[in-house]
């Protein structure tokens, strides 16, 4: 168990160290590195200039010297201008050149300074992170409960009336991408034409949430990832009740009600535990678009902003928390595939 | 001319896609009458779920077709305006008296029902094909990596999961935008990922021909000359900073629109992981079937086996993936719209609207909605589509 742990955590770091390597290459490449230049500095520079702005600021070293400041297995880049002051990737504003380290990289705990939004990475993605943290926490409340009831009911009594109407319902869930639903709860729930209920946006919600402004973008997110662990439910459920051991319980003369809730469950919930985690990072694509639509400032809309600015940095911090969130939602559904079903042996 | 009522549009909408209900009527009329010869395809009649999502996907190839191809169901071009009719309300009548807004006027003052007709035709032209696209490379790359296994099967893997590790949305935001374009890397993409069908089609009737040289030679000329031609077509563009031009001009059939282009590539990319990771399982796992042994034992080819022993027998759940992954693919279509990266900010695409609309969504919901529900309605008529067959293909 703990070589199969290590062993993950060591492809982890391979593929958080391959992907953010793309990105990097991907936000250097010469167009991006000029709309930066031109975003930052001024709209209207001629090409010298440009050529110059990057050069002053460490952008026109090759790239793998730039990864290597940006990992802090390389020395931070200096530049010294014509007067003779010193700046540089280490050097803070208003610090001597020489009281700077020479390394500053994620190594050491620097994860750079976000250009776009004028702070530093580290306390961007903290706070952003808080934020959609408490949006996930309650979308992972509404959504499992209610799926997995939903997929049990239809899975008990396959072929049931119920069973064809909770099923429809879920596959109409699955068919309805977070924007399309997103707009349809606003138009019906928050806008003239239907019940003014709700608001339709969450800005307000980061500060004070409260179930005007927050239960939209909950439930918006909620029903997408719905449908699909319901349907995953109903087919493990189904598969259950037609057990041998469900046929005894029922020869036995056991109660509908207590062969379902004692002997059939159990078994039932182990299949949807790996699919809710596997979700986890599905409902990050949804975070995106449901913080875009409702104006709702957490991790999702600090993806857009830095991807939209090329704001490199936080781009990558970005990409380091997904690619985490990823592997380690997988991580976890395997090992506790194993806690949930001792037939599973990891070796 | 006066507003119509509710009724009225509904009418009108029912009268103006006539064409389409003739051509679904005769599409279920023949399809039902030959049902025992048309194999799985006749057998998807049997079941009520996948009659409905065909009916459903039908609808809008019909719309897709008609309207792109003939101009026909639409009452006005989608690009026309008439400034009067800025956020009209559903049913409005023009001030010249030539018709209506049926389903109201946009932001731009344009024809929201026409634009949402006229605005199948990207999704319905794209997402089959870049679906079709990935499935050549997940099969192409899944069924050696799942029968041969060792490092290819690790080297493969991984680069699968490192591409399904990206969040669809950043890669969208890395890959498609005006910078990236420039640089031409989504033409040296599209180089690489349309070789896929050229090396699986070779290798496909290579195998198949392979002791028989008098007929597979003229064959792979073929397939070589034909494809090729066409490879090169896709791939070569003639515009001011194009990074791939090795065909000359005047053999150049068609010039794909960069802008769809690096959309179609992205689609591609995000879903071809995917697909291998499917191939890959089911080819572990049919790999240990004895008819393969006995391929193996009679002296067939590695190829042989794969593409003529162990495809055919992984063709349903294939089938049933393909029809769910063209919803996947017109969910990121909508996606890319959404956030306004790839396709012109005027397209008619139905992803680009909600997201030209969503401003003002809670003051005029009408050229939102309408073009939500056409999405929804697409997939989710995949989606049954897909459940029907699924149905239809345990049953044997």
């Amino acid at each position: 168990m703990g070589l199969f742990i290590l062993r993950r955590l060591g492809i982890m770091i391979l593929t958080a160290l391959c992907l953010t390597f793309v990105v990097f290459w991907l936000t250097n490449l010469y167009p991006n590195l000029e709309k930066l230049a031109k975003s930052e500095g001024n709209q209207r520079m001629a090409d010298t200039e440009v050529v110059s702005w990057l050069a002053e600021r460490g952008y026109a070293q090759p790239l793998y010297v730039k990864y290597g400041e940006w990992l802090g297995i390389a020395p931070g880049f200096t530049f010294t201008n014509e007067e003779g002051k010193t700046t540089g990737r280490c050097i803070a504003p208003g610090q001597a050149a020489e009281d700077a380290p020479s390394y500053c990289g994620i190594l050491q705990g620097d994860w750079g300074r976000s250009t776009a939004l004028d702070d530093e990475v580290s306390s961007i993605i903290a706070t952003k992170l808080g934020l959609t943290g408490y949006l996930m926490m309650w979308v992972l409340i509404v959504m499992v409960p209610s799926s997995l009831i939903i997929g049990v009911l239809a899975g008990m009594r396959e072929g049931s009336r119920t069973d064809r109407s909770l099923s429809t319902l879920s596959i109409i869930t699955t068919a309805t991408p977070e924007y399309v639903s997103g707009v349809l709860l606003i138009t019906f729930f928050a806008s003239g034409v239907g019940w003014k209920i709700f608001k339709g946006s969450a800005t307000k919600a980061m500060d004070e949430p409260s179930l005007e402004n927050f239960t939209l973008p909950v439930i918006t997110i909620s029903l997408y990832g719905m449908g699909y662990i319901a349907r995953m439910t109903r087919a493990s459920m189904t598969e259950v009740m037609t057990a041998q051991y469900i046929r005894t319980a029922r020869l036995k003369g056991l109660g509908f009600r207590t062969i379902v809730m004692k002997h059939a469950l159990r078994n039932a919930l182990i299949a949807p535990f790996t699919v809710i985690m596997l979700q986890i990072p599905w409902l990050l694509n949804g975070v995106v678009i449901v913080e875009t639509l409702f104006n709702y400032k957490g991790f999702g809309w600090a993806l857009v902003q830095a991807a939209g600015n090329n704001d490199i940095e936080l781009l990558l911090g970005v990409s380091v928390v997904s690619v985490v969130v990823v592997l380690l939602t997988q991580l976890i559904s395997d090992i506790g595939y194993v806690f949930l079903n001792p037939r599973i042996r990891i070796s | 001319m006066e507003t119509l009522s509710w009724g009225g549009i509904i009418t009108r909408i029912f009268l103006q896609l006539s064409p389409v209900w003739i051509a679904l009527i005769a599409t279920f009329w023949i399809s039902i009458s030959n049902k025992r010869k048309l194999g799985l395809y006749g057998k998807l009649f049997d079941s009520t779920v996948g009659m409905i999502g065909f009916g459903i996907v039908m609808f809008w190839v019909f719309a897709a077709l008609f309207s792109n191809v003939f101009g026909w169901l639409m009452p006005n071009d989608p690009q026309f305006f008439e400034v009067s009719m800025k956020h009209a309300l559903p049913g409005e009548a023009l001030p010249d008296g030539s018709g209506h807004y049926l389903l109201g006027g946009d932001k731009q003052a344009r024809d929201v029902f026409s634009r949402m007709i006229y605005g199948s035709g990207i999704v319905i032209m794209i997402a089959p094909l870049a679906t079709l696209m990935a499935f050549m490379v997940g099969i192409t790359l899944g069924l050696p990596a799942g029968y041969f296994g060792g490092k290819l099967d690790t080297v493969l893997s991984f680069l699968a999961n490192l591409i399904l590790a990206f969040p669809v949305i950043l890669l969208f935001y890395l890959l498609v935008t005006k910078e990236i374009v420039a640089t031409g890397l989504p033409q040296y993409m599209a180089a690489v990922l349309f070789m896929f069908p050229l090396v699986f089609l070779t290798v496909l009737l290579n195998s198949r021909f392979y002791t028989d040289p008098g007929k597979r030679n003229p064959i792979l000329i073929a397939v070589w000359v034909i494809g090729g031609w066409i490879y090169l077509s896709f791939i070569s563009q003639h515009g001011g900073d194009s990074a791939i031009r090795i065909l000359p001009a005047a053999l150049d059939a068609f010039n794909p629109d960069p802008n769809i282009l690096v959309v179609f590539v992205s689609v591609v990319f995000v879903n071809s992981p995917t697909v291998f990771r499917i191939v890959r399982g089911l080819t572990l796992d049919i790999k240990s079937r004895d008819y393969v042994a006995a391929g193996q034992t009679r002296g067939e080819g590695p190829w042989y086996i794969m593409l003529w022993e162990i495809l055919p027998n992984v063709r349903g759940p294939l089938i049933v993936d393909f029809c769910l992954r063209i919803g996947y693919a017109t969910i990121l279509l909508g996606t890319l719209g959404f956030f306004g990266l790839g396709l012109e900010t005027n397209s008619p695409d139905w992803g680009t609207t909600i997201n030209l609309g969503r401003g003002l969504l809670r003051a005029y919901a009408h050229p939102v909605i309408i073009p939500a529900f056409a999405l929804l309605s697409l997939v989710l008529g995949l989606n049954l589509l897909a459940d029907g067959l699924r149905e239809e293909a345990m049953k044997d």
